[in-house]
């Protein structure tokens, strides 16, 4: 059974005060992910990742379409107690207490009170605030909100966590954390479902990736899958103080550094560029194939999304 | 009473409560109980009187002040800073968390004017030296003006369920100050001819009318208060109440929260 399996939800705003007129944030979705993924839900600002996951909530209404949660439907009232939430930079009650708002959050969850302190105590150690505990929130970091967001996120041990950027605003010390964090989620058997623009971040850590842009999905795969559908480049490096104009004409990236020439070539033109060398008597010292990473395919996929939409998706 | 709406209704106690506003509006209300002291010294024969006019008078409208502050805001501040999504996103109904705040609105209400009422009480005793029997009306003067709040707490909150807070706090203030000349519109419209008696008729009946909770005068002129009129205020409010509740709720169970 999927964790979350999205059919064609979809969302439509009306925008204007006396002549409304309707504002697609959303278009049709489907989406299904399996129990146990990280997956990542990749988007610029403003690509519909955040009316995605407030549909999933019950925040926002979706204009058409459906999703079930662990099979069930998401006006289901028990699929709110196998979820948790992070909001993206989350802002909580600033008047309580790390441990005040673990407690409220946990009675509102269900749990019973007997054990809560108990439970509220772990969780804070667990995100590394157990020494704030009695802090009101307004006395806190950004970083500390985000830690405090994840705790009550993960607080009554859902099966399904939603993060809406996790990472944003952290340090990299913090974004290692919270990495470390969906990674033990993950080995505890959870699905984690996050939304992010931080692509390094996506590609260490996801099992699969969806790409939206301007809502509408462009693509969905395992990041391996993704990039090796892109157009590879080599990198040849040789031996030289300047760049041929035979090698100049094939339009490649040429960086002159002492007595060695590094240059980026489209991976088509990697004999041509080789031949291009013999004949000129130059020695080559390495020809490497360039990696391409997911912020590229990424940068690609936004660049042309007319192009790919209909392919992918 | 639900145990989530129990919750939600405690930690809107907690906020105004460790709401520093909160406070100076206590410290303000007792300051004018001292100055109705003040007033009462001079006025010859009548301190008992101005006392009690005075002081309920400035419970009232402290607690007015409150329940229209804190009221407007309880949704509106709530999706501005977005806490209201990681209480949604758990097993909370929309519905819940409405009469969640509305009970904790309440009930902040309802401790205020017991602090403000302990105020009244003082200086009544330091201006007449002893409680008279008649006194004991001024408590059911003070169980009217809760009822008051109770009302004016579920209208500024149907306002904050869709409307800003500037706005909801002019639509409350302004339902406020008709609904206490319900009884002059009524008056007013059984003067008038047809279409306008039912006019007016009609709009009066929708205001709250306060003014028949607002008993301070006759109490303070130590008259006393019906049985019946004590009924029929306690219905009137917590039905009133309820039906602005249920519009609240049903606004923001349609409600996008963007």
């Amino acid at each position: 059974m999927p964790a979350i399996e999205i059919q064609g939800l979809e969302k439509t705003y009306q925008v204007g005060f006396w002549r409304k007129r309707p504002k697609r944030a959303l278009q049709p979705l489907q989406l299904t992910v399996e129990e146990g993924e990280i997956f990542g839900f990749l988007g610029p600002n403003g690509a519909g990742k955040t009316t995605t996951l407030k549909m999933l909530m019950g925040l926002v209404y979706p204009t058409g379409g459906s999703a079930r949660i662990l099979g069930m439907d998401l006006n289901d009232p028990r699929v709110k107690a196998q979820i948790g939430f992070l909001p993206e930079q989350p802002y909580f009650y600033d008047y309580l207490t790390a441990h005040e708002l673990l407690t409220y959050y946990g009675h509102l969850s269900g749990l019973p009170g007997k054990d809560l302190a108990k439970r509220a105590e772990t969780m804070l150690e667990r995100v590394g605030l157990r020494d704030v505990r009695g802090l009101q929130l307004r006395k806190f970091s950004k970083g500390m909100l985000q830690r405090v967001g994840i705790a009550q996120a993960i607080l009554h041990e859902p099966k399904v966590v939603f993060f809406d950027e996790p990472m944003s605003g952290l340090d990299p010390m913090g974004r290692r954390e919270v990495r470390d964090l969906m990674e033990q989620l993950k080995a505890e058997g959870k699905t984690v479902f996050f939304s992010t623009h931080i692509l390094s971040d996506a590609e260490a850590l996801c099992d699969r990736v969806a790409v939206i842009h301007l809502g509408e999905l462009l693509a969905v795969g395992a990041v391996a899958d993704l990039t090796s559908g892109v157009r590879g480049r080599v990198e040849l490096v040789w031996q030289g103080t300047k760049v041929p104009p035979s090698l100049k004409a094939m339009g490649g990236d040429c960086y002159v550094t002492g007595d060695t020439v590094r240059a980026v070539f489209p991976e088509e033109s990697q004999d041509m560029a080789l031949e291009a060398l013999r004949r000129e008597g130059l020695r080559l010292i390495s020809l490497v194939p360039v990696r391409t990473t997911l912020e590229e395919y990424f940068v690609e996929k936004l660049r042309k999304p007319e192009k790919t939409a209909g392919a992918i998706a | 009473m639900n145990a989530r709406i129990g919750h939600i209704a405690y930690n809107t106690f907690r906020e105004a409560v460790r709401d520093r506003v909160l406070y100076n509006l206590i410290a303000f209300a007792l300051l004018l109980s001292g100055s109705a002291i003040l007033v009462g010294q001079i006025s010859m024969d009548v301190e008992r009187l101005v006392v009690v006019n005075m002081g309920l008078t400035a419970v009232s409208l402290f607690g007015l002040v409150i329940a229209i502050f804190i009221g407007i805001q309880l949704v509106s501040k709530e999706i501005e800073r977005r806490t209201l999504y990681t209480v949604l996103s758990r097993p909370v109904r929309r519905w819940e968390f409405i009469v969640g705040k509305f009970f904790g609105l309440a009930g902040t209400l309802v401790v205020n004017t017991f602090f403000m009422a302990i105020g009244v009480f003082g200086a009544l005793l330091y201006v007449a030296h002893k409680f008279q029997k008649p006194d004991g009306w001024i408590l059911v003067a003070l169980y009217f003006i809760v009822l008051q709040f109770v009302i004016i707490c579920a209208i500024a909150l149907f306002f904050s369920s869709f409307s800003s807070p500037l706005l909801s706090a002019v639509f409350s203030f302004s339902l406020f100050v008709i609904g206490s000349f319900a009884e002059d519109l009524r008056r007013f419209a059984a003067m008038a001819n047809t279409l306008t008696r039912w006019v007016v008729s009609g709009i009066a009946y929708i205001l709250p009318n306060l003014s028949s909770l607002n008993v301070i005068s006759s109490v303070a002129h130590q008259q006393p208060v019906s049985a019946q009129l004590i009924l029929n205020n306690t219905a009137y409010a917590l039905l009133y109440a309820a039906t602005a509740l249920c519009g609240a709720v049903l606004i923001f169970e349609r409600r996008n929260l963007k």
